[in-house]
C-alpha cells in the first residue's frame, strides 16, 4: 500500500496551514513542525561551526601562520566550542527528533506543553543570537575556550558577558525541552504501553530529561556568578580575593560532564531503534539496555573530576573520580553487545541508515576505549590538553552523536517528508564522510602520544606529517557531508512517494500515514506488545 | 470528513501540569544548589572569618523575615483551601495576604542591605578587601544568595499577581486551578530556600 | 474531571503545621544562642531540614498527591547530596 493509494485520508501536517506562509512555521506549535524549525536552525549553525573547524584545520596544514594569527584561531576555538556543543549536540537529538518522533513514538498527540514546546524554541534561538553576537561586539571575540575557565574568563577583555550569557539562556532552552518530554512520558503514553513497553529512543530521551533538568542549573548559577563576578568583583572564583578556580572547574564539570551524555543518550537511542529493524529481529537485551541508559545518566552525574585530573585535586578525589570514570564504561559496553546480539543471525538488510549505525558502533568503540586510556590517572597526564583528547572527544560527540544524528536522519526521512532520498548517493555519502572523518581525527590520537599541544595555532615541524592527513580528511569529510546534506534537500522535493512503512519498523511511527496528520493518527493507537517484536 | 485544520493544545491534564512545575522547582531547587556547594566549600576554607562575618548580621531581622515568609506560605496555602470550598473571595483575600508579606519581606531586605552597604559590607569595597579573604567571600556570598531569593520573591508576586486577574475573571475556578496550585509551589519553593538561608547566614557561628 | 477525588487540607491543619514552623524557627535561634561547638551547625540544618520537609509534605501536598511526586523530590534531593559528598572527596582531602 502506498500513500496515493488512500482513497481518503486526513490531510498530512505539511499540507494544514492556518496561517500565510512563514507563520505556519514560526507559530505552529504541532511538536512535527517545531521539530523541524530546530533541525533547519541547527543545520546553519552547524554549517557556521564546520566551516570554522574547517578553517582551524587548514591554519594548521603547515607549521606557522598558514591562514590565521594566533588571537583568530583563539577566538575560532572558542566560537567552534560553543556552537557545536550549546547550539548543536546539547539539543540536537532530543530537539529534533525526540520533539518529531517522542509523541508519534508513544502515540500521542503531541508533547505535553506544545506552547512551551515553541517557547523553548524562540528561547534556543534568543540564546543562540547573544552568543554569536559576542563575535561582533566591542573588544573582540571570546578566547577561552568554550568551557570559560575562571580566573582567565574574567580577566580576559574580550566579550565575555554575552558568550556566557548565551550558553545561560541556552540552558533554559534545553531544561523547559527536558521538562516536556518527561511530562509527556509520564503522562501521553498510548494505552497498553506501560513503561516496559516503551521504546528505546523515548527511553534514553527519559534519561537524557532528567540530566537537563538535573545538571542544567549548576552550569545556570556557574556562569551567572562569572557575570557577577566580572561586573561586581565578588571573588567567588578569583584567587585574589579568596576564590578557588578550581571550584569554578567542579561547578563547570558538574553540569558539562553529564551534558556529554546528553549529547550520547540520545544517540544510542536512535541506533537501539535502527539496529533492530535493518536485522528485522527483536533487540537482544531491551531490558539491559534501559537499565543501562539509566545507569550512565546516573553514574555519569558523578565522574565530572575527570576533566580535572591535572588541575590540583586531592589524591582521594582523584582516585574516585578515576574509579567512577571506569564505572561508566560497563553500561556503555553492555549497550554495545546488546546491539551485535541483535545483529547476530538477523536478517540483515544494508540500507543506508543501517551503514550509519554500524559506523556509529565502530567510531564509538574507539571513542569509548580512548576515553579509557584518559580515565586512568597514569595516562591521564601524559596526554592532557593534547590532540589525544581533541580526537577523544570528537570520535565520542562528533563520532557518536554525529553519526547516529546521520543514522536517525536517514531512517526518519522518509516518515518526516512522506518521500524516499536516492540511497546510491547516500551511501556515497556515507562512505566519503567516514573514510574524511577517521582520516581527520584519528591522527590526532598519535599527535597527542608524541605530544602535541591542543589549542594552538602552531606546532613543531616534526608534528607536519599527520597534521597534513588530518587537514586532508577535514576536506574530505566536507565534501562527503555536501554529498549527503545535497542527497537529502534535493529528495525532500524530488524523491520518490514513500510508504507508511518503508523499512518495515515495528514502532508506532511506521503505523501512520508518510508523512503523518497533523493529530499522529486517524484514531488512538492502543499498544498489546513490546516495541520490536519481529 | 471534517479536517483539523488548527492543532488543539486543549487537553487539561491536571497532574501533568503540576509535574511540570515540580521538574521546574527541581531545577530552581539545582540552581541554588550550586551555590551552597560553594557556600560549604568556602565555609569549609575560612570557618573562622565565616563565624565572625555571620556574627555581623542581624539575627532579629532576620528571624522577622523567616516568619514573614513562614505566615505568606500558609497563606498561599490556604487560598487554595478556599478555592476547593468556592470562596472566591476569601481565596483572593488570602491571595492579597501573600502578596502583602512578601512586600513587606522585600522592605525589610531592603533596610538590612542599606545598612550593610552603610558599613561598607559590599561586594568589592575597601572595607571588604581590608577583613581579608573569608569576608569577601562571605559578603560575596551573601548579597549573592539572598539577592538572588530576593529577585525569586519578586517572580513570585508577579506569578500570584497573574493568577489574582486570573481567578478575578474566573479562568481559575474551582474546576481548574492548577495555575493556582503551581504558583502556591512555586512560593513555597521560595519558602524552602529561605529556610535553609536563614541558618546558613544568620545562625550558625 | 480528577476534581471530585482532591485533596482539601483543612485551614486547621495549615494553622498547625505553621505553628509546628514558627516554634522550629525560634528554636533553631534559641539553640544557636547556646555553644554547641561543632554540634551547632548540624542542630541548625537538622532544623532546617525538618521546617523543609514541613513545607513539603504539607504545604506543597506531597503527602496527598501521587506517589510519583514524593519519589522524584526524595531522587533529586539524594542526587543533590551525592554531589557535594563528591564534591568535598576534593576539599576534605587537599
Amino acid at each position: 500500500m502506498t500513500a496515493n493509494s488512500h482513497t481518503h485520508h486526513e490531510p498530512s501536517y505539511l499540507e494544514v496551514k492556518p496561517r500565510k506562509g512563514i507563520w505556519n512555521w514560526l507559530l505552529s506549535t504541532d511538536h512535527k513542525r517545531i521539530g523541524l524549525l530546530y533541525l533547519y536552525s541547527i543545520l546553519i549553525f552547524f554549517a557556521v561551526g564546520a566551516l570554522l573547524g574547517l578553517s582551524m584545520k587548514l591554519e594548521l596544514i603547515a607549521p606557522g601562520e598558514t591562514i590565521m594569527g594566533a588571537q583568530t584561531y583563539n577566538g575560532f576555538f572558542t566560537l567552534h566550542g560553543i556552537i557545536m556543543i550549546f547550539l548543536i549536540v546539547i539539543p540536537g537529538l532530543p530537539a529534533v527528533f525526540g520533539n518529531f518522533f517522542l509523541p508519534l513514538m508513544i502515540g500521542a498527540d503531541d508533547v505535553a506543553f506544545p506552547k512551551l514546546n515553541l517557547l523553548s524554541w524562540y528561547i534556543y534561538i534568543l540564546g543562540a543570537l547573544i552568543a554569536i553576537s559576542s563575535q561582533f561586539m566591542g573588544s573582540g571575540p571570546p578566547d577561552t575556550g568554550w568551557t570559560f575557565y575562571a580566573p582567565y574568563s574574567f580577566q580576559t577583555n574580550t566579550n565575555m558577558l554575552p558568550a556566557v550569557t548565551g550558553a545561560f539562556v541556552l540552558g533554559f532552552s534545553s531544561i523547559l525541552t527536558g521538562l516536556n518530554f518527561i511530562v509527556t512520558m509520564h503522562r501521553m503514553r498510548a494505552p497498553g504501553m506501560n513503561w516496559m513497553k516503551m521504546p528505546l529512543f523515548p527511553w534514553t530521551l527519559y534519561g537524557t530529561a532528567w540530566i537537563q533538568i538535573l545538571a542544567t542549573p549548576i552550569v545556570g548559577i556557574t556562569l551567572l556568578m562569572i557575570v557577577a563576578e566580572r561586573l561586581f568583583q565578588i571573588g567567588f572564583f578569583d584567587p585574589a580575593l579568596g576564590g578557588d578556580p578550581i571550584l569554578y572547574q567542579h561547578l563547570f564539570w558538574i553540569y558539562s560532564h553529564p551534558a556529554v551524555y546528553i549529547m550520547i543518550l540520545p544517540a544510542m537511542g536512535a541506533i537501539s531503534e535502527v539496529i533492530p529493524v535493518f536485522a528485522r529481529k527483536t533487540i537482544f537485551g531491551y531490558k539491559a539496555l534501559i537499565i543501562s541508559t539509566m545507569a550512565i545518566a546516573f553514574v555519569g552525574y558523578f565522574v565530572w573530576g575527570h576533566h580535572m585530573f591535572t588541575s590540583g585535586m586531592s589524591g582521594e578525589a582523584l582516585v574516585s573520580f578515576s574509579l567512577l570514570t571506569f564505572l561508566v564504561a560497563i553500561p556503555s559496553a553492555i549497550k554495545v553487545f546488546n546491539w551485535i546480539s541483535t545483529i547476530y543471525k538477523g536478517a540483515i538488510h544494508l540500507e543506508p541508515p543501517f551503514y550509519w549505525a554500524l559506523s556509529f558502533i565502530f567510531v564509538f568503540m574507539i571513542g569509548g576505549l580512548s576515553g579509557l586510556v584518559l580515565g586512568s590517572l597514569a595516562t591521564n597526564v601524559h596526554v592532557h590538553d593534547t590532540n589525544f583528547v581533541v580526537a577523544h572527544f570528537h570520535y565520542i560527540v562528533f563520532g557518536g552523536t554525529g553519526f547516529a544524528f546521520m543514522a536517525a536522519l536517514h531512517y526518519w526521512f522518509p516518515k518526516i517528508w512522506g518521500r524516499m532520498y536516492d540511497k546510491a548517493w547516500a551511501n556515497i555519502g556515507w562512505l566519503t564522510f567516514f573514510i574524511g572523518f577517521n582520516a581527520l581525527y584519528f591522527p590526532m590520537f598519535y599527535l597527542g602520544i608524541i605530544g602535541m599541544p591542543r589549542r594552538y595555532y602552531d606546532y613543531l615541524p616534526e608534528y607536519h606529517g599527520p597534521n597534513i592527513l588530518s587537514s586532508l580528511g577535514a576536506i574530505v569529510m566536507i565534501a562527503g557531508l555536501l554529498i549527503i546534506i545535497t542527497n537529502l534537500v534535493r529528495s525532500t522535493k524530488s524523491g520518490e512517494k514513500a510508504e507508511a512503512d518503508p523499512w518495515n519498523g515495528k514502532t508506532l511511527e511506521w503505523k501512520t500515514t508518510s508523512p503523518p496528520p497533523l493529530e499522529n493518527f486517524d484514531k488512538q493507537p492502543v499498544v498489546d506488545k513490546g516495541p520490536y517484536e519481529y | 470528513m471534517e479536517q483539523h485544520t488548527q492543532h488543539v493544545d486543549e487537553h487539561y491534564d491536571h497532574i501533568g501540569s503540576k509535574m511540570g512545575m515540580w521538574l521546574f522547582i527541581f531545577t530552581e531547587l539545582i540552581l541554588f544548589g550550586g551555590l551552597f556547594i560553594v557556600y560549604s566549600v568556602y565555609r569549609f576554607m575560612h570557618p573562622t572569618a565565616f563565624h565572625l562575618a555571620a556574627e555581623e548580621l542581624d539575627v532579629a531581622i532576620g528571624t522577622i523575615n523567616t516568619v514573614i515568609l513562614l505566615i505568606s506560605s500558609a497563606t498561599i496555602a490556604m487560598s487554595i483551601t478556599a478555592m476547593q470550598q468556592r470562596k472566591k473571595k476569601l481565596c483572593l483575600g488570602f491571595m492579597f495576604a501573600t502578596i502583602f508579606l512578601g512586600l513587606v519581606f522585600l522592605v525589610n531586605k531592603y533596610f538590612e542591605w542599606k545598612v550593610k552597604f552603610e558599613h561598607g559590607h559590599y561586594p568589592g569595597s575597601d572595607t571588604l578587601h581590608e577583613l581579608g579573604h573569608g569576608d569577601t567571600l562571605f559578603y560575596g556570598l551573601y548579597f549573592f544568595m539572598t539577592g538572588l531569593h530576593a529577585l525569586h520573591i519578586v517572580v513570585g508576586l508577579i506569578i500570584i499577581g497573574f493568577v489574582v486577574r486570573y481567578v478575578i475573571n474566573d479562568k481559575v475556578n474551582p474546576e481548574r486551578f492548577a495555575l493556582l496550585e503551581n504558583g502556591g509551589l512555586y512560593w513555597h519553593l521560595v519558602d524552602v530556600i529561605w529556610i535553609f538561608l536563614f541558618p546558613l547566614f544568620y545562625l550558625i557561628h | 474531571m480528577s476534581k471530585d477525588d482532591q485533596h482539601i487540607t483543612s485551614y486547621k491543619t495549615i494553622s498547625l503545621v505553621l505553628l509546628g514552623l514558627l516554634f522550629f524557627t525560634f528554636l533553631t535561634v534559641a539553640i544557636t544562642r547556646v555553644e554547641l561547638g561543632p554540634y551547632n551547625t548540624s542542630a541548625a540544618m537538622i532544623i532546617a531540614g525538618l521546617k523543609a520537609a514541613l513545607v513539603l509534605v504539607y504545604f506543597m501536598h506531597l503527602k496527598f498527591d501521587q506517589k510519583v511526586f514524593g519519589i522524584m523530590v526524595i531522587f533529586v534531593l539524594l542526587v543533590f547530596l551525592a554531589v557535594i559528598v563528591v564534591t568535598f572527596f576534593d576539599y576534605l582531602y587537599r
